[in-house]
């Protein structure tokens, strides 16, 4: 008896703890968190995306030249150890190193400010269309098809001469066209989150509508969301290297990897190095972004493998 | 005399238009529950029974349309806004759901999904709702409380979720609490568990329980009264004790007949032949009558109507199985002879 009663405790300390562990709760997110690290492409990708931001934002501070001051002495040259242009320079005689940082710069920068006008626009548009559905649903996506129907190269030159040019604007009108796929993807979750039984809990103890979106929708679109959102990145990038491109975007002397790589381009038989360089990073940079939104969708949905 | 009912539904009806034609889902019915009584209402899937609680709560599907008057505590609860109803619902009138696996939302942690309710309806501040939260969970004997509020649902089983339901339900201390099918997702040690729970809890807090379930078994062990419903309509309504030692109608005895036992052999089971009617296009008379045994030419032609039997007993039935004189079972051919 005696001894069953200590197997019994032995038993107790060797399970119980183990099955029931004391750290901080296992939110859907952390548990997303740790598939990602075991993810090899995407940790990588984490490291040299991280490598990219911290060089944009600190590198410029170490380096003798900046972007617009011409060096005097080297027009045309090519990337060598021995001047300190480690990527050369280019007709004017600007760094190309620090041409790229700050193109770099410009380039994230467009991202993340698109990036979260969309984010916030289409989940909002897309969670209150989908849970309140019927008419209000019809409108509001209708207004979605005929904004995606208008040239965005239209909306912008409009918004361009309506407000003159400025490099702000410009960001804000890729994320507002950008929202409009967030608030596609977020309303289908949507209609199908809202007939979970949860939502139905929540409204049979009296919570509102749009505390019913912020609370109970909102937080369960985190998966779909994170990743559209990485994928969106690389696009607005794109997006606005074309812009820039047709003249619209980041206006000389500054610069993006966009206009860096327009410019190389032109001169690609004699000066290879002023489109190696700039497409080098974009290519990185984008590469890493996709494999990281590859690694979040399966993180947060393992079954979808 | 009985005091005012708690909820009386009168008349009460539920349609849902639908490409085929206008479902009659719940039809002329009339139901009330006394303060503190446990009712149960059985019937097959489709008998409208869950639809008829759906639509007291007021979360119907966009396509149904509510006639006739629900009301909890005299208010009309189908005559109210939106906003009127979201200060009911929660506070004099809880929902617990089937599913405990759904029912909570698996993006927030059991301390906040149980303070919601809280702040929305008493407007207690967030420490006091923790602290409110927390008692509560105590109450439905959720072990190591402290830390599995702290927890996300998925964290949980089965059972601690429904629980975790059934302390949301009792937050706000309602009058009414309708539990669509508790029991039915849990393994059966923990139905009992959670059936003891419900009872201790129900005459501790004086709150009336509406059973909705298919489980005879579960209505046997804590109801005070049966109503049991066929296609949208209640079709006997007794003390549970009564209803189950002599069913009054035909249909409730078909469906005692039908549960399996363990006593018994699987060949005793007799399923009710026949399927549920159409309520599209219901037939006409007494609505049981396609999958009736003791069917009559008057029970094709009219419709019986929900009438007192004997003492506190109800039943629509042209032929029930009791005599009125007498309060003894007889053969419904005697009955009607």
């Amino acid at each position: 008896m005696t001894l069953y009663a200590g197997k019994r405790e032995a038993l107790e300390d060797a399970f119980l703890d183990r099955d029931m562990p004391r750290g901080k709760p296992r939110s859907l997110t952390r548990d997303a968190m740790r598939r990602l690290r075991a993810n090899k492409a995407a940790v990588v990708s984490l490291f040299v995306l991280a490598f990219i931001v911290l060089a944009a934002i600190f590198a410029p501070f170490f380096i003798p030249y900046d972007y617009e001051t011409p060096d005097w002495s080297a027009f045309r040259a090519p990337p060598s150890l021995e001047s300190g242009h480690y990527f050369g320079t280019d007709q004017n005689g600007r760094d190309l190193l620090a041409r790229t940082l700050y193109g770099t710069r410009i380039s994230l920068t467009v991202a993340i400010i698109a990036t979260t006008v969309s984010v916030v626009v289409g989940v909002l548009y897309g969670a209150t269309s989908g849970f309140l559905g019927g008419r209000i649903d019809q409108a509001m996506m209708r207004f979605v098809d005929v904004m995606y129907a208008l040239p965005y190269i239209l909306f912008v030159i409009l918004l361009m001469v309506m407000f003159g040019r400025n490099v702000f604007l410009l960001f804000a009108a890729i994320g507002l066209l950008e929202w409009l796929t967030m608030a596609r993807i977020v309303r289908g979750q949507t209609l199908s989150l809202k007939e979970r039984e949860f939502i139905e809990a929540a409204r049979a103890s009296g919570v509102a509508t749009f505390p019913i979106i912020l609370r109970h929708i909102v937080p369960n679109l985190v998966g779909p969301v994170v990743i559209y959102a990485t994928l969106t990145v690389p696009e607005i990038v794109i997006t606005e290297s074309f812009l820039s491109y047709l003249g619209f975007g980041v206006q000389e002397p500054l610069t993006s990897l966009g206009t860096l790589i327009a410019e190389g381009t032109d001169v690609l038989e004699v000066m290879p190095w002023l489109l190696l360089f700039p497409g080098a990073v974009l290519v990185s940079l984008l590469l890493s972004l996709a494999f990281i939104g590859d690694g979040l969708r399966d993180a947060f949905d393992p079954k979808d493998r | 005399m009985r005091d005012a009912p708690l909820l009386a539904l009168k008349d009460y009806a539920i349609t849902f238009a639908t490409p085929d034609g206008t479902v009659q889902a719940v039809n002329g019915l009339d139901l009330s529950v006394q303060p503190g009584e446990v009712l149960a209402v059985v019937g097959e899937s489709g008998s409208g029974k869950s639809q008829t609680f759906n639509g007291v709560f007021g979360l119907l599907a966009r396509n149904a349309t509510t006639s006739g008057e629900a009301r909890l505590e005299g208010r009309n609860l189908l005559d109210l806004s939106p906003r009127e109803l979201d200060q009911i619902r929660g506070r004099d009138m809880a929902m617990v759901f089937q599913d405990p696996m759904t029912a909570l939302n698996p993006a927030m942690k059991i301390r906040k999904q149980l303070a919601e309710t809280l702040t929305v309806h008493r407007g207690l501040s967030r420490r006091e709702a923790n602290a409110e939260s927390l008692a509560i969970m105590k109450r439905v004997g959720i072990p190591e409380a402290e830390r599995r509020i702290e927890q996300y649902p998925h964290q949980l089983s089965g059972g601690m979720r429904q629980r975790v339901v059934i302390a949301m339900a009792l937050l706000c201390r309602p009058k009414l609490i309708v539990a669509d099918e508790p029991t039915t997702a849990l393994d059966v040690t923990i139905q009992a568990q959670i059936l003891d729970l419900f009872r201790d809890l129900i005459a501790e807090t004086g709150t009336a329980l509406i059973l909705i379930t298919h489980d005879l078994g579960v209505v046997a062990g804590v109801a005070d009264r049966v109503a049991v419903m066929y296609a949208g309509r209640i079709v006997e309504s007794a003390e549970a004790d009564a209803l189950f030692s002599r069913p009054a109608m035909p249909y409730t005895a078909a469906l005692m007949r039908s549960i399996p036992r363990p006593d018994q052999d699987v060949e005793a089971v007799e399923p009710i032949p026949g399927r549920p009617p159409d309520l599209i296009r219901p037939p006409t008379g007494c609505p049981f009558h396609p999958r009736c045994r003791f069917v009559e030419d008057r029970c094709r032609r009219e419709r019986p109507p929900l009438a007192e039997v004997a003492p506190g007993r109800q039943a629509a039935c042209w032929f029930p199985f009791i005599d009125e004189t007498a309060g003894t079972e007889t053969a419904p051919e005697a009955a009607h002879g």
